[in-house]
């Protein structure tokens, strides 16, 4: 059986890193907040840019990132006259059983008095996590977030493909794997349908797709789906365009669709390959994984990407050589050696399920040690999902 | 001999990552491995598009991934570029203006 080290937290999640996350809950406490990350070993400081109401999106986005098992202690943030405050937050966030404080500007006497108190509460925490040890745990442990970006002619035929095979192992040895990205799977819907464990599922998945299109169309955005790039690019029908995208979810069977509507957020409730509604943006779509409790994401792009995560180490792979070339500071995998025939689709498979394993034992992904912590969150817009029926 | 790509055995096209001329023989390659046949394009295809690998009669399905991508609008022929003047989607009309990727 396949195991990875991981540190287990009081609600028998298992993480693979130890982040200690400064939390802002809106962005006017951000830069304290960040200055305080940066003066402390292993701290992070995330916020959103949504407004300081209590948008229950950017909410359970926020509280699901800091109960991540990746994170092993928590300070939050705040100014003290916003909505979405550090209370709402604490709230959410008691349960996880991690080490966790608050703090308020407007309430602390001044912002470097704050700033003081947090940078003395996170050396505090940091020196207690440095003690926690790795121990084996089993692949039922471990969840997966597969994103796309950047796509080009190669993302389709070699880096999708052999993320997908990736997926199907560690789905085969118990784990879990979360994709995303909605629009990205419009036009496949009976393709992913039919892969459902159940016709519950099979039904939502139809839904989920369909709504998708119905607020692109409702925003006059239809035009969206297929773009000139696009088809400049080769691809002929949305058809094409979606499958080459959902093929780095592999080709197990669909657990379950994980909504992520204007006030309902799902995680997954047993191993296996799930769908998360969510967004195409890149950054925020691995932020809503995370939320959704992956511990690590697979991010194949065509034309190349520099991105990391405040919250998970991510794994990047290309299927174009020549991209791998150029970025090979960012870039872990090169499945391009499938289409230089240097290796099998198979062998590169292995090679990232490998990757995926050692990583989550604690080599630092390419982006990990270049410090790149990109963070964002992203929201529906509420009119529509009120014409829409959802809140 | 430059190279086109069938993904799934299923698949009726191929996919070239450069641009070939009319008249250049292509090797088609599995990418489950092995190389399974060489065509001679009846018609330029640039870099990222497809041929077709078998014939396909109008009306026909196009497969590619081993589902059907769409269905041919007009007969195909061995060696023929594929693409939107050929195959419609069987699922939606394309729109481009202001697309996103």
């Amino acid at each position: 059986m396949k195991e990875f080290y991981g540190y287990e937290r009081p609600d028998g999640s298992v993480g693979i890193r130890n982040h200690l996350l400064v939390i802002a809950p809106i962005d006017c406490s951000y830069e304290p907040a960040r200055q305080i990350a940066d003066r402390v070993e292993g701290a992070v400081a995330i916020t959103q840019y949504h407004g300081c109401g209590a948008n229950p999106m950017v909410v359970n986005t926020l509280a699901g990132v800091a109960k991540n098992p990746n994170i092993a202690g928590i300070l939050l943030f705040g100014l003290g006259c916003e909505t979405l405050t550090n209370d709402l937050l604490f709230e959410k966030l008691e349960s996880s059983g991690k080490p966790i404080e608050s703090l308020v500007i407007q309430e602390e006497g001044g912002t470097i008095t704050a700033m003081e108190k947090g940078v003395r509460i996170l050396q505090q925490m940091a020196q207690h996590v440095s003690q926690l040890q790795r121990k084996a745990f089993p692949l039922s442990k471990l969840s997966v977030a597969m994103e796309c970006g950047g796509s080009d002619a190669t993302s389709g035929l070699a880096a999708n493909p052999a993320v997908g095979g990736a997926a199907d192992m560690l789905v085969d040895e118990g784990g879990t794997v979360i994709f995303s990205e909605t629009t990205e799977m419009i036009g496949t819907q009976h393709i992913l349908a039919r892969r459902a464990v159940n016709e519950k599922v099979a039904d939502d998945i139809f839904k989920m797709i369909e709504q998708e299109e119905k607020r692109l169309s409702g925003a006059a955005l239809k035009s969206r789906f297929m773009s000139k790039g696009n088809i400049d690019g080769g691809l002929t029908t949305i058809e094409e365009k979606s499958l080459g995208a959902i093929y780095k979810g592999g080709s197990r069977p669909i657990q379950g669709v994980l909504w992520h509507e204007w006030d309902k957020f799902d995680i997954p409730t047993c191993p296996g390959l799930w769908l998360q509604d969510g967004t195409g943006w890149d950054v925020p779509s691995i932020s809503h994984m995370a939320a959704a409790g992956t511990q690590i994401a697979c991010f194949t792009s065509g034309k190349g990407s520099t991105t990391g995560h405040a919250i998970v180490p991510v794994i990047k792979i290309t299927g174009n050589s020549k991209t791998f070339r150029n970025l090979s500071d960012n870039i872990d995998v090169n499945a391009g050696a499938i289409l230089d025939g240097e290796k099998s689709l198979g062998e590169v498979s292995q090679n990232i399920f490998d990757m995926v394993l050692e990583t989550a034992s604690g080599k630092r992904t390419k982006a990990e040690a270049l410090g790149f912590k990109d963070f964002a969150v992203f929201s529906r817009n509420r009119t529509a999902e009120k014409l829409l029926g959802h809140c | 001999m430059k190279k086109a790509y069938q993904i799934h055995e299923k698949d009726n096209v191929a996919t070239v990552l450069d641009d070939i001329e009319i008249s250049d023989e292509v090797e088609i390659v599995s990418l489950q491995g092995g190389s399974l046949s060489k065509i001679k394009l009846k018609q330029k295809v640039i870099s990222g598009h497809k041929l077709a690998i078998t014939d396909c009669g109008k009306g026909e399905k196009i497969v590619k991934y081993g589902e059907i991508i769409g269905v041919a609008s007009a007969h195909i022929a061995v060696g023929d570029w594929v693409h939107t003047h050929n195959v419609e989607s069987d699922r939606m009309s394309i729109q481009t203006e202001g697309a996103s990727s």
